[in-house]
């Protein structure tokens, strides 16, 4: 127990800024999506994106690893830093920035592969497991943290598809892991998913915290409470409210914030 | 069938009327308040006009046979019979008009006939086609022995008999063609595929799609010609002659290029459309892992559309295999049993047409063997199409 308090007492203390947003509008064809966003997302911290359905949380999210970029019609401006670098700078090969940025989507995307090859998938691209026999423990690693382990461990061979949509949530969460990112973007990644596997699934990214910054999406206030650190209020394409997730939930700034997080904006 | 005509005419002015007069009856029957009804009115409308149709169709359909088999002709009594048949329905299901009636279920009944009647005609068909094939060929192979059309490395056909029918030779033609033109056609129309559907924009795309597709509709006769008068010469003059291997300009080598270059929209056309139906999710997955849309395409992309790629595959080896125009313009017409892609070589379709044309008695081995040819060919396609729904099936469920 004192560990745990002494270790909060050193991330709040050592606070460096991983990612830096200034400015940042995005445009899908006629539909301004993102008005404005500033916003410094702490190192080793986890921060929540809130807000009603179709406030831009997704699509700020995919500007931090510029998934974006597929999508022909999005036009994305401002700044966003990771680290100091502009991500957006021509410079910036995004496949190798996704490899560093990692994301689990708002919908379960499993490839139709094996279950070991889907977590295998990206270790194998990026030449991280040296052998077999260090593939074979990324993959039980990966998922073992994303508390899939135990369904999983009979039927590696299985296809990914062939899972329950809960099951495959946890699927792509380890394989996003399995890549080993330093910022993983989490895009409603327990909507899915039971009590019992949510659980693990915050628990997870509570480990993850010290080695990672995580960002996650969330319908959920509770969760938003327990998970995270800093919480970011998104309403109508503009980030209404940042700070720490106690002074949101308890002593918002904003009156829209404050009628969301009491149910009556959603 | 002459004589048929008009009974059929009025049995569909009667269908029309029956129509009109089952929906006023059911309307009739309800009282104002159609709620009533347990059908709604356009149901037993349905159901009556099907009622009055179907039957007499039938009875024409059963007639059209019987008159094939045993040379009738259609009579006056005859269309009396298929009068009453509709006549009859139309007044059984007008008068079957109550509140409480099934409707409904009837005309889904009659409906669900029509469509198992439209499914079986195509298998009917294959099934026509094999058995007329059959036949010949049992008469063929009563001429002439079975081993030797089998396992004879020969083909010299003689009108006046004696002749070498071995099929080893124009099958060989007919493999070495087809292969050469799947070797040009898969890897060129699969990357340009992948190129339209991955990589080209919305404007380019709009524009370059249609243009390959205008490959798939110049006659093949034009492809034929292609290669008579440029693509043989060409190859002979660049190639076969430089290298020693030949000086003709008629070679497999000409027709399975060209071949290959009519196939080239099949596999794209069809390959783009079913890589285009890979959800683009699954491109994200792949991408957001930070692998390079190459690595995307070879390591999702195309494994989930291979199914479909391997039928758009066979769906252009089929149609290399039973192509004629091109090879007997391109490759000629000599039946060869030979390595060299440079030679002229034939196959199986052309000595179909070539065993069959100018004035010969439909008696002989000689004319007969194209009936045991055409069979093969069929067995060999069949064959081809049940490997491709083995593997298509096998990978899908695997991958679904
Ligand atoms: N691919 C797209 N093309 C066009 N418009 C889009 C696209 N994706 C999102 N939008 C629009 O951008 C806005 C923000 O969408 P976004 O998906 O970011 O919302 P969200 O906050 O994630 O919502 P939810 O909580 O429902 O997931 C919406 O108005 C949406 O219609
Ligand atoms: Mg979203």
């Amino acid at each position: 127990m004192e560990d745990m308090v002494h270790v909060d007492r050193a991330m709040s203390t050592e606070q460096d800024i991983k990612i830096s947003a200034k400015g940042v509008q995005v445009h899908y064809a006629d539909t301004h999506a993102i008005r404005d966003v500033d916003v410094d997302i702490d190192d080793k911290t986890v921060t929540a994106f809130i807000g009603p359905s179709g406030c831009g949380k997704s699509t700020f999210l995919r500007c931090i690893n510029r998934m974006n970029d597929t999508i022909d019609i999005a036009r994305v401006t401002g700044d966003i830093r990771i680290d100091g670098e502009d991500i957006y700078d021509p410079k910036v090969d995004p496949v190798q920035l996704r490899a560093k940025v990692g994301m689990v989507f708002q919908k379960p995307n499993p490839f139709p592969k094996s279950i070991y090859d889907n977590v295998a998938y990206g270790p194998k691209i990026h030449g991280l497991a040296r052998n077999k026999a260090d593939l074979d423990e990324i993959v039980e690693k990966s998922l073992r943290k994303a508390a899939l382990w135990d369904e999983a461990k009979d039927r590696l061979t299985a296809p990914g598809t062939g899972l329950s949509g809960g099951q495959q949530q946890r699927l792509c969460i380890a394989r996003a892991i399995a890549t080993a990112p330093e910022v993983l973007l989490m895009d409603e990644p327990c909507s899915a998913l039971d009590p019992i596997a949510t659980a693990q699934v915050e628990e997870l990214i509570d480990e993850l915290r010290r080695s990672f910054s995580v960002v996650i999406v969330t319908h959920s206030m509770q969760q938003a409470a327990r998970v995270s650190q800093k919480t970011a209020f998104f309403h109508l394409g503009n980030l209404v409210e940042y700070d720490d997730t106690d002074k949101i939930f308890t002593n918002p700034q904003d009156p829209r914030t404050e009628s969301y997080i009491s149910g009556r904006i959603g | 069938m002459q004589s048929l005509t008009t009974p059929l005419l009025l049995i569909f002015a009667l269908a029309v009327i029956g129509y009109f007069l089952a929906k006023s009856r059911a309307l009739h029957v309800a009282g104002g308040d159609i709620r009533t009804l347990v059908s709604l009115p356009n149901q037993h409308a349905l159901n009556t006009a099907l009622s009055t149709i179907v039957p007499p169709a039938a009875a024409v359909l059963l007639f059209a046979l019987y008159a094939r088999l045993t040379g009738g002709e259609p009579n006056w009594f005859f269309s009396l019979v298929i009068l009453g048949l509709g006549v009859t329905g139309c007044a059984l299901s007008l008068i079957g008009i109550k509140t409480d009636s099934r409707a409904r279920t009837y005309a889904e009944r009659w409906i669900l006939g029509l469509l198992i009647f439209a499914s079986s005609i195509a298998i009917l068909t294959t099934i026509g086609i094999v058995f007329s094939m059959l036949f010949e060929t049992f008469n063929f192979f009563g001429q002439y022995d079975w081993r030797d059309f089998f396992f004879s490395l020969s083909w010299s056909p003689n009108f006046r008999g004696n002749s070498d029918l071995g099929i080893i030779p124009l099958l060989w033609g007919t493999l070495y063609v087809s292969f050469i033109a799947l070797l040009f056609a898969v890897p060129i129309g699969l990357f340009a595929a992948i190129y339209l559907s991955e990589y080209a924009g919305p404007r380019l795309r709009s524009i370059a799609k249609p243009a390959i597709e205008v490959l798939a509709g110049i006659p093949t006769i034009v492809y034929g010609l292609f290669a008579l008068i440029t693509v043989g010469p060409l190859l002979r003059d660049v190639f076969a002659e430089p290298m020693g291997l030949g000086q003709s300009a008629s070679s497999v080598m000409t027709a399975g290029l060209v071949m290959g270059i009519m196939l080239i929209p099949f596999v794209s056309s069809l390959s783009d459309d079913i890589i285009n139906a890979v959800p683009q999710a699954m491109r994200d997955g792949s991408l957001g892992l930070g692998a390079t849309p190459s690595e995307t395409i070879r390591q999702v992309v195309i494994p989930a559309a291979l199914p479909g790629i391997v039928g758009a595959v066979l769906l252009a080896a089929s149609r290399a295999i039973g192509e004629t125009m091109i090879v007997v313009l391109g490759a000629g017409a000599a039946a060869r049993l030979s390595l060299n892609p440079f030679e002229a070589m034939t196959t199986v379709t052309v000595k179909i047409v070539s065993q069959l044309t100018g004035d010969t008695d439909f008696a002989s081995p000689e004319t007969l063997v194209a009936f045991a040819l055409g069979l093969t060919l069929f067995v060999i396609t069949l064959g081809l199409n049940v490997f491709a729904l083995y593997i298509v099936r096998k990978y899908r469920e695997q991958y679904e």
